[in-house]
């Protein structure tokens, strides 16, 4: 696999490692969070943190799009497939998060409702025309990486008049949900969570360029570096913040110049505003409601948008309780500090979004990373 | 009803009559599933067959088949079926002899893809040293079977001196496998709706009797023998941690993987690991048999890529865990929830 082993190279990662240890100044802690899930799927995956001294750690942020939904919206789809007849198209992660009362997609689909798993919006659309006599939903969801695609879909299905075929959308942005954390009182007064720079998104970047989060390292005076999604990635982009730290300063670089400019992919946030606006205000799980962090579809598209085609009932979701989904989201508390965390809350039976897709942090620490809970023997003993 | 120039059965397709215990259905029987799978115990003709004596400790199996498409890159659910009953009877360290083969026919299927699956199960049963014996056909409405199910019992013969079990691994043990992981399990998903990515991946779907047999002979105490289908390496690993009492660690650097699958699990965010064998088979033997063994496997054509990927240890968390490639270490686990549906 060119261009992806390269990221992965033992020995590169070995040389890196021993100049993190090299400059990481002995006598402070180092807190860096990396937004995306897909950053804390790679550190768990690939062991990155094994390579790291003790005192240089990792904050898990939200930027797990199937975590951040908050239940109602999940509650909706479910409505959506179960009370509205409609065949609900959902990428796979979102089929087992559980709703209200743990009712989730995969539940309402053993009990009769027509939902399929689609790998991209272009199958939602080919069901679609496959089945005219039905109303096909695409339940859309995901940062600024999966927006275009959605995009694609609702242009292609207007002009192809395409009149069975809609989309619920639910995507949501990434700049103001950093903001919404560094704001935060917990951040900002308390100092419960300690955040010294960020580990910016890669792909997310990759749409939205590195521009957008000059305001937060100039406004909060964090360091944030663009960092891609191999180890490799992850390694460097911590030694440019430790870098900056040491340095005192507070810029926007970027290590994932393969991919990420300064302005973005254009072409992109063009066809995104052309179909989707600025919603007020969408709910977070979480990080709570959050002004100005998610889309809707324009009035232009809105015989294609599922919200408008659907009455659907008002929801007064409920969350378990002690699940400490909310809190881990925000940084505020690891998955081991959940009662529920691998007792009554794993992979085969989540409690909460953070055990569903692979890129939530409670995921991530359960099937890669539980035996740091005790004795890390993995190394010698493999030798 | 042998008789050579016995009438093909009429249509094209299964229909009712097929499986309503009349003339039809005897045709059938006589013009594919006999004339394919001809053999003195079938051929009595009898309600069972009468195997006679045979000789050593028994080990019996079962395996039902609903895989979808039918026909994929380097098998069918005949080959498949075939393939995953007498690889159950291998890893106990048992020779495969007998087999039944149990269909459930969908109104409509045609009779020549049925014919091509018999023909290949009748291949692959030959190319195991088993015969199969007796059958079963029975036919449902259109639309309560998804084309054909198939369902096979297997009988085999293994010597006392061999007698592997999932519960018999020890810390320090070696952990082998005989080749690629994942291939089939990626040959599946390269066919299947919904996911047109092009790749040359094809299925290891293959009887490994003769390859097990090979390495019993080598080293009879092998303490642990599977093949790891679904849930792939990863599953089968976790399951003998737990029914040893034991861990696992792994070096990832010594998996041996397909490039062409690896590219593939990358595009799909799936793991190798975590996806299913037909052809392979997982093996824990003493670190001082590890290298006989390996040059055993190696030395047999169905074991060419065979390595040594990790050995056991003391766990009372009883966790398969892995030194990734790339330096660090992490647990190699279980999959939650359903990856691939009906894959085998």
């Amino acid at each position: 696999m060119k261009y992806v082993t390269e990221y992965r190279d033992a020995g590169l990662a070995k040389t890196v490692a021993g100049a993190i240890v090299r400059e990481a100044d002995a006598g402070r802690q180092y807190h860096f969070m990396e937004f995306c899930g897909g950053h804390t799927h790679a550190i768990f995956r690939y062991g990155v943190q094994d390579l790291m001294p003790k005192n240089v750690h990792f904050v898990h942020g939200p930027g797990c799009p199937v975590c951040v939904l908050p239940v109602n919206r999940i509650d909706d789809a479910v409505e959506l497939a179960e009370r509205h007849g409609v065949i609900l198209c959902s990428y796979g992660d979102m089929m087992r998060v559980p709703g209200t009362k743990q009712r989730s997609l995969i539940r309402a689909k053993a009990d009769g409702a027509d939902i399929r798993l689609v790998y991209s919006t272009l199958d939602a659309l080919k069901i679609a025309r496959e089945n005219p006599d039905r109303q096909v939903v695409f339940f859309a969801i995901g940062f600024e990486t999966t927006t275009p695609p959605s995009a694609v879909a609702l242009k292609m299905a207007k002009a192809e008049g395409l009149a069975n075929f809609t989309l619920f959308c639910n995507h949501v942005l990434t700049p103001p949900a950093i903001g919404h954390i560094l704001e935060s009182p917990e951040v900002r007064e308390l100092g419960v969570v300690k955040i010294d720079g960020f580990l910016g998104p890669s792909h997310v970047s990759s749409v939205i360029g590195s521009d957008p989060y000059a305001w937060f390292a100039e406004e909060f005076r964090k360091p944030v570096v663009i960092a891609g999604f191999e180890p490799l990635d992850v390694m460097q982009s911590t030694l440019m913040l430790i870098r900056q730290v040491n340095e005192g300063r507070h810029e926007v670089e970027n290590e994932y110049t393969r991919v990420v400019t300064r302005q973005g992919n254009l072409k992109a946030q063009t066809l995104v505003a052309e179909v989707f606006e600025l919603r007020q205000s969408f709910e977070w799980r979480g990080l709570g409601t959050v002004p100005y962090s998610a889309l809707r579809i324009r009035e232009a598209f809105a015989e294609f948008d599922a919200e408008k085609r659907f009455a659907l009932t008002p929801k007064q979701a409920r969350e378990v309780k002690s699940c400490e989904c909310p809190s881990i989201l925000r940084g505020v508390k690891k998955p081991t500090d959940c009662k529920l965390f691998g007792t009554t809350c794993t992979p085969e039976n989540p409690i909460g979004s953070c055990m569903v897709s692979s890129e939530g942090a409670c995921a991530a620490y359960w099937t890669y990373g539980r035996f740091r809970d005790g004795q890390p023997r993995v190394a010698e003993a493999a030798e | 009803m042998n008789e050579p120039g016995h009438p093909r059965a009429p249509g094209r397709a299964i229909d009712m009559t097929h499986g309503a215990g009349g003339k039809a259905g005897e045709q059938l029987i006589g013009s594919i599933f006999r004339k394919h799978f001809s053999n003195p115990f079938l051929d009595q003709g009898d309600d069972g067959a009468a195997l006679g004596e045979v000789a050593g400790r028994l080990v019996m199996t079962t395996d039902g088949h609903v895989v979808a498409p039918l026909f994929f890159p380097g098998g069918d659910i005949g080959r498949l079926a075939v393939a995953g009953t007498v690889n159950d009877l291998a890893v106990m360290g048992a020779v495969p002899r007998f087999l039944t083969a149990s269909f459930i026919l969908e109104e409509g299927f045609p009779i020549d893809d049925l014919e091509r699956i018999v023909i290949s199960m009748a291949a692959t049963a030959r190319e195991a040293g088993a015969q199969i014996v007796a059958g079963d056909t029975k036919v449902v409405e259109r639309g309560k079977a998804d084309g054909v199910f198939i369902a096979l019992t297997g009988l085999g013969v293994a010597p006392d001196a061999v007698a592997p079990s999932g519960s018999k691994a020890r810390p320090g043990d070696a952990i082998l496998v005989s080749g690629t992981m994942g291939d089939h399990g990626v040959a599946i998903l390269s066919k299947r709706e919904n996911l047109d990515f092009e790749t040359e991946i094809v299925s290891d779907c293959q009887p490994l009797a003769d390859l097990a047999q090979a390495m019993f002979a080598v080293v009879p105490g092998i303490r642990v023998m599977r093949d790891p289908t679904r849930g792939g390496l990863a599953a089968t690993l976790n399951e003998i941690a737990h029914q040893s009492g034991v861990g696992m660690a792994l070096i990832e650097a010594e998996i041996p993987i397909d490039p062409g699958v690896a590219a593939a699990c990358e595009l799909l965010g799936l793991d190798p690991l975590n996806i299913a064998n037909e052809g392979k088979l997982l093996a824990i033997c003493s670190a001082e048999d590890a290298e006989r063994l390996l040059d055993a496997m190696r030395r047999h054509p169905r074991g060419r890529r065979a390595a040594i990927i990790g050995r056991v240890v003391e766990d009372r968390a009883l966790l398969v865990t892995m030194r990734t490639a790339f330096g660090g270490s992490r647990v190699v686990d279980w999959i939650a929830g359903e990856q691939l549906p009906r894959i085998c």
